[in-house]
């Protein structure tokens, strides 16, 4: 395709948004409304995956040993423990201790049990990979002494379940918003195309190639996805550089970590851009096919 | 040149436009179509560009089935088809310069060479000196010779015209077929779709009588025939 020849479909793409106003203006505010939307949930949901990374990377087991076990057991557990490959730390930890720890947390009525102390003697062991920590935990668990081994597994599937609840809700809005945008979208490429009847129908009869007749309109749908993107781009990015600012200081010290604004902005930032693009591209594809017949 | 083979076209409404064309026209003849409205002249010529597809049969033009031509071949076929309406068909937004450079620009032609094919044919019309006027400040036959200019531009092989004196007064219409006359007398093959019985029978060419889908005459320098 010649440079003249492309120049002259972006005049003409660019007409015919200023030709159909209302439905310009119609099609770039749904576009506006999905992509924000879009962009709000995404980066909710990727710092929610983020947050449930650092749970997952803080995974600590706890190792009961066997009430019958006397020092010498003990010991060499903690050995077998520490010789298996990919421990990180291994910490021992007394009945006595464990109760008084109770007892700090739930207070005094828990000294009750210090008469006998139903708790067992633990070691607190971590993995180097937490993705190891189920393979260490079912190794651990044949040992001799050990009586049982939980690493609080109950815990991140539930998280991991509800994670998953609100990606599908999420998935199933975000699909019917970008239908919606991309109906409208279609719909104002459909006016264009009834507007410019005649000139379509003289470009096939003269030998117009497909490709020739189609770019206009679907350059215009890349215009209206383009222009509905920008201001979802400058509300996120707003709204993220505010909450980043408010989180960051208050979680210096958690395990969990907002994510950095840069470079985590732009990526969302493409992601919008790239939606309003897809979006628009299929709005005009779909008018194009059914309408133009070419 | 062309010929058609067989050829049957059933719309979905059930009528039969085409029930078994069988025809061939030679490089350079002047064709004249005829019958009553509804007997299917305008599928015939339809089907000689690619704007109705045939049911059944084969429609070779230029040495090509276009029967079975692809979709996005039916561009090149046009090319070398040049087509004239009743109504013109101009862009009004267009003045009479950039509707018959219309042609050339679709098709990716250099500025330099629209131009200069532009004014050629517009001087062929008779209208070099209202290049830059709007198509609504012409008379009918005027517009007419626009949109014939738009036709020959890009020097087609073929010339199809659905009644292209339909809406133009006879001393008007007599002009276009002088125009019509001397694009034949270039070369350029032309068929005609027409109700006039007047230049049929005074500009004598081959004539093909079609009613209810069939060709019920095809002679050279045949005469309009029906009865008024």
């Amino acid at each position: 395709m010649k440079a003249r020849t492309m120049l002259r479909h972006f005049r003409e793409s660019f007409k015919s948004l200023a030709r159909n106003g209302w439905m310009t203006f119609a099609s770039v505010s749904a576009v506006t409304v999905t992509l924000l939307l879009v962009g709000v949930f995404t980066a909710l949901m990727l710092n929610m995956n983020k947050a449930a990374d650092d749970i997952e990377n803080d995974v600590e087991m706890n190792v009961y040993v066997e009430l019958e076990a006397d020092q010498q057991a003990v010991t060499t557990l903690e050995q077998e423990i520490e010789q298996l490959s990919g421990v990180e730390s291994i910490e021992y930890s007394t009945k006595e201790e464990e109760l008084s720890g109770l007892i700090d947390s739930f207070g005094e009525e828990m000294a009750l049990f210090e008469q006998n102390n139903p708790l067992r003697d633990k070691f607190v062991v971590k993995a180097v990979d937490p993705r190891q920590t189920e393979r260490l935990a079912s190794q651990i668990g044949t040992f001799e002494n050990t009586h049982s081994v939980e690493y609080g597994e109950g815990k991140i599937d539930k998280l991991f379940s509800i994670l998953e609840v609100s990606r599908n809700v999420g998935a199933v809005l975000i699909f019917g918003l970008l239908f919606t945008a991309m109906f409208l979208i279609s719909n104002t490429i459909k006016i264009t195309i009834v507007a410019r009847r005649t000139e379509i129908e003289i470009m096939k009869l003269v030998g117009a190639s497909n490709w020739f007749v189609r770019i206009p309109f679907i350059l215009e749908g890349i215009w209206l996805g383009i222009i509905g993107s920008i201001l979802p781009i400058a509300a996120v990015s707003m709204i993220y550089y505010n909450v980043y600012e408010y989180m960051q200081p208050r979680l210096e010290n958690s395990f969990i970590q907002i994510l950095e604004f840069s470079p985590f902005i732009y990526q969302i930032n493409a992601l919008i851009l790239l939606m309003g693009v897809v979006i628009g591209v299929w709005g005009s594809f779909m008018s194009v096919r059914k309408f133009l017949r070419v | 040149m062309i010929q058609m083979k067989e050829v049957y076209k059933k719309y979905p409404n059930g009528i039969m436009a085409a029930n078994g064309f069988d025809v061939k026209i030679q490089a350079g003849e002047f064709v004249y179509v005829v019958g009553p409205s509804g007997a299917g002249k305008s599928t015939f010529i339809k089907m000689m560009y690619r704007e109705e597809k045939p049911t059944k049969g084969t429609i070779n033009v230029n040495g090509i089935d276009i029967a079975k031509l692809k979709a996005n071949r039916v561009p090149y076929l046009r090319r070398n088809i040049g087509v004239v309406f009743q109504d013109f068909k101009l862009l009004n937004k267009l003045t009479v310069f950039e509707n018959v450079a219309f042609a050339l620009e679709v098709i990716e032609e250099e500025p330099k060479v629209i131009k200069q094919k532009v004014m050629e044919v517009l001087d062929l019309v008779g209208l070099k000196h209202k290049a830059r006027m709007m198509p609504d400040e012409l008379s009918g036959g005027e517009q007419q010779r626009v949109s014939i200019a738009r036709s020959i531009v890009n020097s087609p092989k073929v010339v199809i015209a659905d009644e292209p004196t339909g809406n133009l007064d006879p001393e008007t219409s007599w002009e276009i077929m002088n125009l019509f006359e001397e694009i034949n007398s270039r070369g350029t093959t032309i068929i005609m779709a027409t109700h006039n019985r007047e230049i049929v029978n005074t500009i004598r060419h081959r004539v093909i009588a079609i009613e209810n889908g069939v060709i019920v005459r095809d002679e050279q320098r045949g005469d309009y025939g029906y009865e008024s």
